[in-house]
């Protein structure tokens, strides 16, 4: 690990394998994040048509409540393993 | 006790909280007035947050958009949800690290162009102007229905109060201020949304009555609405109308300008560390989705209960009659709005009923030839007064009504707070201390950041008295900038070194430009009526309307900046070291002192 105090920055190897971790997770988490709303909520509700729920189908309970409770899971899954990444890495805070 | 003490309880009793709160929290730093001294525990912060960004638009404006429009305005609530992992994943806790007071500084200095830190913050100022104006007028409307009082008084009355709070409290009065207005605005939504999901459905939780079954009838709830609906003529609840392509390009659009709205973004500067920020985003969007959870619920359960109420026999009966609405107490909350000009109703035939439907429909001209109507009846129902009057039509207590109008009030007043924060740092820090006059003192950036502020207010009020006709359209004008030249540049600022002083001013101003002329082109030239060339109902480009334009227009943002840069000189070594250390939360505490 580098110095606390150290406010220059060069790059290290440790660092771009760091980096590409953290893209690697925002990309799934995206693509999920994409699914969920513009997906199962918009463009691929006729596909879900048949599955029923309380009256409407399940692309209907994506638009209005189910995006909003995975982009919750989405946030805390990220929050929580890039804290481990950052760990890993060596990179956490003091 | 009557109405007008109730509701005069509530909203004195809450207003004397956020004094006690201001008088508790005062500022006596730069730090503390800009980040509330990073001191902020994330679920606070969290909550915080939901109540700056929860407006008078989500509180009292959302639910009667649903409601009147069914599944295709669920854009609203996966776009200004969905914004949250944008924020929470690209630009908050590389913000935090980067340990800096304003969204404004990050741009002008990983740019390294005083140039680009103006165009933010001159985004900045339009976008939370524009906002505060609506949050302000909400405050006089609120004041004006149930303190029965003028807007003017009403709106001084708010301005004193916020005055207090967030001149002397600056972030850190704000912030817990918001606290506490997240409680009044919560509990005053869901209170009265489980009394109806009750009486309705038997199902406590709203969230899951909207999918229950319903009691009268026994049917599932949404497919009783759908059948009532379209037998008045009007687009079934559930089913998608408008144009899918449209649909989501506007979803994005919010999504996108949500994460770029400055006052939000600024939130995050506010906490300890980096891995704070990460969380308390995750518990911004918590706070929020109990209350959007609940507003589709809200929505569809008003719908059913005003359209039940205009057809007591059912829609194939007769009509309420005019007498009815005239003495019956139940339908004593339409004389009540009909005084506000929000709701109004005309007995067009004369035959002593008020026929609800939607008279613009094929389907139904059929039958109201054969009985005689001569257009819908029910001629005027702002969808604005849908939550306020919620507790009235389904004959709720009188508290509940007073909780709502306190409840009303917070989210105006928490947001308008927030707003103004953003501009009285941007003008102080951005403009005086970053431009003008650089060698200032702590304590006299500090007097400046107040005295801003208290000129941000005076002019809000002023504002929000005389609103300019075109308040409604510009905020979507504030999204439209928020995403087309504000998130794109953070994101980049962040995730590519390669872009560069030229390119990040290219990009935005491109951004900036083509998304302005696009609402210009459909909304009027600076929204001046009848100067419009297209309207959204036959927009320029294909199907985009110009709200969901903010998604193109940063499209061209990132595609604009991309080319200039690599057409231009390199970054230089020391802004790739600056986007190396902002990218690893290590030494996040080294960055606070400044």
């Amino acid at each position: 690990m580098t110095d606390q105090t150290d406010r220059v920055h060069s790059v290290t190897k440790e660092d771009t394998a760091y980096w590409s971790a953290n893209l690697r997770l925002i990309i799934l988490s995206l693509v999920i994040w994409a699914l969920v709303s513009f997906g199962f909520g918009i463009l691929l509700r006729p596909m879900l048509s048949g599955i029923e729920i309380g009256g409407s189908d399940l692309g209907f309970w994506f638009a209005q409540q189910g995006s909003i409770l995975v982009f919750l899971v989405i946030i805390f899954f990220y929050a929580w393993r890039m804290n481990q990444i950052d760990r890993q890495h060596g990179v956490e805070e003091d | 006790m009557d109405q007008f003490t109730l509701n005069l309880l509530f909203v004195g009793a809450s207003f004397a909280l956020y004094i006690g709160i201001a008088i508790w929290a005062r500022a006596g730093s730069t730090s503390e007035f800009y980040a509330a001294g990073r001191g902020v525990h994330p679920v606070t912060n969290g909550m915080a947050t939901a109540a700056d960004w929860m407006s008078a638009a989500s509180f009292i404006s959302m639910a009667g958009l649903i409601a009147f429009t069914g599944y295709d305005n669920s854009s609203f609530l996966m776009g200004w949800t969905g914004g949250y992992v944008l924020l929470a994943l690209l630009l908050a806790p590389y913000l935090r690290k980067f340990g800096k007071f304003t969204v404004s500084e990050f741009i002008g200095d990983r740019f390294y162009s005083s140039t680009a830190r103006m165009v933010a913050v001159i985004c900045l100022l339009v976008a939370s102007i524009t906002y505060v104006i609506g949050q302000m007028q909400g405050v006089g409307i609120a004041f004006g229905r149930f303190l029965e009082i003028d807007a003017f008084w009403g709106l001084l009355i708010g301005a004193c109060v916020v005055f207090a709070y967030a001149v002397f409290g600056g972030m850190k009065g704000v912030t817990y201020t918001q606290v506490a207005q997240y409680c009044v605005l919560i509990t005053a939504y869901t209170i009265p949304a489980i009394f109806i999901s009750l009486q309705l459905t038997g199902n406590p939780v709203p969230a899951l009555g909207l999918f229950g079954e319903h009691a009268g009838s026994g049917e599932p709830l949404l497919q009783k609405l759908d059948g009532l609906v379209t037998d008045l003529g009007f687009n079934e609840y559930t089913a998608h109308h408008g144009d899918t392509f449209n649909m989501m390009l506007f979803t994005l659009s919010l999504m996108i300008g949500t994460a770029g709205l400055p006052h939000v973004i600024m939130r995050f500067f506010t906490v300890p560390r980096v891995s704070d920020a990460r969380w308390s985003a995750g518990w911004t969007l918590v706070f929020i989705a109990l209350l959007y959870l609940t507003a589709p619920a809200v929505g569809a359960m008003a719908r059913l209960n005003i359209t039940e109420m205009m057809w007591p026999d059912g829609t194939q009966g007769e009509a309420v009659s005019v007498q009815t609405i005239a003495e019956d107490p139940n339908y004593d909350w339409m004389a009540t709005w009909q005084k506000t000009g929000l709701l109004d109703w005309e007995d067009k035939n004369g035959d002593g009923k008020i026929q609800y439907y939607n008279d613009a429909s094929e389907e139904m001209q059929e039958r109201a030839e054969a009985a005689g109507w001569e257009g819908n009846e029910l001629t005027n129902f702002n969808r604005d007064i849908l939550v306020l009057a919620n507790p009235e039509i389904a004959n709720l207590p009188g508290w509940v009504i007073g909780l709502v109008a306190a409840g009303g009030l917070a989210a105006a007043l928490s947001t308008a707070a927030g707003l103004l924060l953003a501009i009285s740092s941007a003008v102080s820090h951005d403009l005086l201390k970053g431009q003008l006059t650089p060698n200032m003192s702590e304590s006299s950036e500090l007097l400046a950041a107040r005295i801003s502020m208290a000129a941000a207010i005076v002019v809000a009020v002023i504002l929000g008295l005389n609103p300019p006709g075109f308040a409604a359209q510009t905020v979507a004008l504030a999204f439209g900038l928020a995403a087309a030249s504000i998130f794109p540049a953070l994101m980049m600022g962040i995730f590519s070194k390669r872009i560069n002083n030229t390119g990040a001013v290219a990009g935005m101003l491109a951004g900036l430009i083509t998304t302005l002329v696009y609402i210009f082109l459909h909304k009027g030239w600076f929204f001046i009526p009848d100067t419009n060339m297209f309207t959204d109902d036959n927009p320029l480009l294909g199907t985009i309307k110009s709200t969901s334009f903010g998604a193109v227009g940063a499209a061209i943002n990132f595609g604009m900046a991309y080319i200039v840069s690599s057409m231009t000189k390199e970054t230089p070594q020391e802004i790739k070291d600056l986007v190396e250390s902002v990218r690893t939360p290590r030494g996040a505490g080294m960055a606070v002192d400044h």
